[in-house]
């Protein structure tokens, strides 16, 4: 038997993923809805899979008491393996459902059908469905995954673009854990430590109460509880706490290049041949610290009562955090139950899990009393991990066609894996904070994190890199949408421009020359007819057309994007163009959505973002310093979703972050004639560049 | 102690004066529609309509709302934005879009059938960052359409 896929070998009890009563079909999942639309794809894998209508299905997602163990909803994978477990799970429950019915009707499972829960045979009523059957069908056993899930052609449910769940009630002003309101519910803000190892020296607690707030500590972990918003805000501006120490940071520190003269663990992997003698071309590209700039600010609620700490959270992971929150506040993980509750879009490791923690140690300080604690815009982007900054060196060995041979790649970064017992921002600050051990981070080809991608896709004899992981990173870093995949990509594909300049080719030639892959060859093909390509015209007019290709991982979502730009001192995008293949894809307006989704967001990186740091670490605190794409700045753009229907489905977030930066900079280096290197490409880059 | 109408119902608030509209709103009347993104007027979450003009709820004391009237997302639940903003799966978080809602709103009561440029300038104060933007021009154009064909606006 094959091996099962992961989230079902972790929770094999059919009856943790699934119930049936009073005509509903309880689900349970681990993989949790962060924007992305998962809960409508995981729920049409549901529906298809046990023939029940989606109206039948109620969603329960990320429970550490009542939903199975997913671990996070993270890189790009709740689809390939969150969906393919609960597929698994409902065909074996269907099948199971199907025997027993054989059994009580005297028949052969092959002679009967379940339309919207009930058992057919010969296309009519038998008087049993799923719920007259549940007593005498036992859930409570471990699955096989044996049963075959339905063949593509009986699809009626997955494939069609269903509309999603979730948004109906976040319009009718409900749905996220910022509107949970429990009874006796008060207020509450940590007053952060300014510095990574500040101590806190005073503060106005006679203000606190003035204001109508009352303060807890716990070492140097303080915060304000109020009855109302309005009231926490006064209350925490008229602390005033005064820390000393602690680590500065300084305003060079914002740079890639600053981060390439520090102190690494370097790794390297790949083949151990030098290179070759030969002609060489080699290139250096970067990307600074970015945020993740969620439109909200972290929420959660906690409340301590009858020996139990519950937790409500927009966390990724419900069972990580709690075992970090378990290990943090020294007590029993069976003592927490941690629920997931909708947030503010997330890109990857944001505040959720400090804000989450927060909420949790004022809760144990004040038992009874439940606790929601809301960060502030300034926190929001001074204090939630950032994507640290990169850089990705590229040097290639070319054979006498100007095709690469060999090629080497250096990479130096900050941590993209950042989570962890004690690494949460409140842990710091509590007296029993440990030193920390320095951050462990894979540097395999896949998944990768800061090596994400690094291996090109492209048909290259020999490649190695070294990984250049660089503790000491100015500010805290971790997972952010694309990983190191988005400047991995970034580099690789710009430099595949620059060697096909080198080489006289046109880029698409060249590209499709270095690339076996058939699904790769006909997406790259796809993208450069939907942009005319080739009436692309000669470089350096002002107008430029660029484009680039990478499958995620190497494993996952293929995209190939392409871009129009008008460039002089700055970039402004015309149009944008994007294939994309996600096998079968089970909800293709969602995923279309999330192409979309990763384009804007990638594309309003690289032209625009970079987080300031001066000496308390993250200098930009509004989105005035942070700015961001806005609607009069985003160009018409055109997706095709490829039809591979007989092919795995494949994880759509990530994979166009990486493409659409280096579409941006190709079309904005044949724009002007010239190599943007480093993100963001703004006119100070170009006319530096152009310098 | 303020008395003003939201969407459409007298209401009294006993806020201390200077208190946000938006504080006002989700704290002491329970209508959680309207979000908090910043409190410092640079996102557009908490857009409501205040005598019909759009308005971040962030920066209104609630002192000066005395006999005004007050809009929120949930003021719009028969509007033909919203169903757009639905039939277009306009939403990613879907965070931003009771600000979007609103705005949209305005715009529309001004200008009923506005093109894709004006609808664009309309939005631009409001901050998406899922990247849902070409789906919520979409929805805006969707609901002009829908308003004109006398479907669900107002």
């Amino acid at each position: 038997m094959t091996a099962l896929p992961k989230s079902l070998e972790d929770n094999r009890r059919l009856d943790r993923w699934l119930g049936f009563a009073a005509g509903r079909v309880q689900v349970s999942v681990g993989k949790v809805e962060i924007g992305q639309g998962i809960a409508t794809a995981l729920a049409q894998i549901a529906a298809e899979e046990l023939d029940v209508s989606l109206a039948r299905l109620d969603w329960r997602a990320g429970d550490t008491q009542l939903a199975p163990d997913e671990g996070s909803t993270s890189s790009s994978l709740s689809i390939e393996v969150g969906g393919a477990s609960l597929r698994l799970v409902c065909a074996e429950a269907r099948a199971l459902f199907l025997a027993e019915a054989a059994r009580l009707l005297n028949a052969s499972p092959d002679e009967l059908d379940i339309a919207d829960g009930a058992i057919l045979r010969d296309g009519a009523e038998t008087g049993h469905d799923y719920w007259s059957l549940a007593a005498r069908v036992e859930l409570a056993r471990d699955a096989t995954g044996a049963v075959p899930p339905k063949p593509r052609a009986a699809h009626r449910i997955v494939g069609t673009s269903t509309p999603r769940r979730d948004l109906p009630e976040k319009l009718a002003g409900r749905g996220f854990v910022h509107d949970m309101v429990l009874p006796g519910m008060r207020h509450a803000r940590v007053l952060r430590q300014p510095r990574p190892g500040a101590t806190l020296v005073s503060l106005d607690a006679a203000a606190i109460a003035r204001a109508g707030a009352s303060l807890v500590r716990s070492g140097d972990f303080a915060a304000v509880v109020a009855p109302t918003e309005a009231v926490l805000r006064s209350a925490a501006e008229a602390a005033r706490p005064q820390w000393r120490d602690g680590d500065a940071a300084a305003p060079e520190m914002a740079e890639a290049a600053w981060l390439a003269t520090q102190p690494a663990d370097i790794r390297t992997r790949g083949s151990e041949a030098s290179p070759p003698a030969g002609r060489r071309h080699a290139a250096s590209y970067s990307r600074p610290y970015v945020s993740h700039a969620s439109l909200g600010p972290s929420c959660a609620v906690a409340h301590e009562h009858d020996g139990i700490l519950e937790i409500w959270s927009h966390v990724q992971g419900v069972y990580p955090f709690r075992a970090n929150a378990a290990g943090t506040l020294g007590r029993d993980p069976d003592s927490i139950i941690v629920r997931h509750a909708h947030g503010p879009g997330c890109y990857g490791h944001n505040g959720a899990d400090d804000a989450a923690l927060d909420a949790a140690i004022i809760a144990t300080l004040l038992p009874g009393t439940p606790i929601r604690v809301l960060w502030s815009r300034a926190d929001e982007f001074a204090f939630a991990p950032a994507g640290t900054a990169m850089q990705t060196s590229l040097s290639a060995v070319l054979d006498a066609d100007g095709r690469p041979i060999d090629l080497s790649a250096t990479i130096v970064s900050g941590v993209h894996v950042n989570r962890g017992a004690g690494r949460l921002l409140a842990a710091r600050t509590l007296p029993n904070a440990q030193p920390l051990p320095p951050p462990a981070e894979s540097s395999d080809p896949y998944p990768g994190a800061g090596t994400r991608n690094i291996v090109p896709y492209y048909d290259i004899p020999a490649t190695r890199y070294a990984h250049h992981l660089v503790a000491g990173t100015p500010i805290r870093t971790s997972a952010l949408r694309g990983l190191g995949a988005v400047e991995n990509v970034f580099a690789l594909e710009s430099f595949m421009d620059e060697l096909a300049g080198l080489a006289g080719r046109d880029p698409v030639a060249y590209r499709l020359g270095l690339l076996s892959d058939p699904r790769a060859r006909r997406l790259v093909e796809r993208t450069a007819a939907m942009a005319n390509w080739p009436a692309r015209g000669p470089a350096g007019t002002g107008v430029g057309l660029g484009l680039a290709f990478a499958r995620y991982k190497n494993r996952s979502g293929y995209a190939c994007v392409a871009v129009r730009v008008e460039a002089d001192t700055e970039i402004r995008l015309r149009h944008i163009w994007c294939a994309a293949d996600a096998g079968l894809a089970i909800n293709p307006d969602g995923v279309r959505a999330q192409l979309e989704g990763g384009i804007i967001q990638a594309a309003s990186m690289t032209l625009k973002e970079q987080l300031r740091i001066d000496a308390d670490g993250i200098a930009s605190r509004s989105w005035a310093d942070y700015p961001i794409l806005r609607f009069s700045e985003i160009p018409p753009i055109d997706i095709a979703l490829m039809d591979e229907p007989d092919e795995p489905s494949l994880g759509m977030g990530e994979c166009t972050m990486g493409p659409t930066a280096a579409a941006i900079a190709n079309a904005a280096s044949h724009a002007l004639g010239l190599r943007l290197r480093h993100m963001p490409l703004t006119r100070e880059r170009i006319l530096a560049a152009a310098a | 102690m303020t008395s003003l109408t939201v969407n459409g119902t007298v209401r009294t608030s006993v806020s201390p004066p200077a208190t946000p509209l938006l504080d006002v709103l989700r704290g002491e009347f329970g209508l959680t529609g309207t979000r908090f993104g910043c409190g410092e007027e640079q996102c557009g979450a908490c857009l409501v309509l205040i005598d019909g003009a759009p308005a971040q709820a962030c920066g209104r004391e609630i002192a000066t709302l005395e006999g005004r009237a007050v809009t929120t997302v949930e003021g719009l639940a028969g509007h033909g934005i919203i169903a757009a903003l639905i039939a277009e799966q306009a939403g990613q978080c879907g965070y931003c879009l009771s600000g979007m809602a609103v705005a949209a709103a305005a715009l529309l009561a001004r200008n009923p059938t506005p093109g894709r440029a004006e609808i664009a300038q309309a939005l631009d104060p409001q901050l998406c960052r899922c990247g849902a933007h070409p789906r919520i021009l979409r929805a805006v154009e969707r609901a002009a359409r829908d308003m004109a064909a006398g479907g669900t606006g107002r």
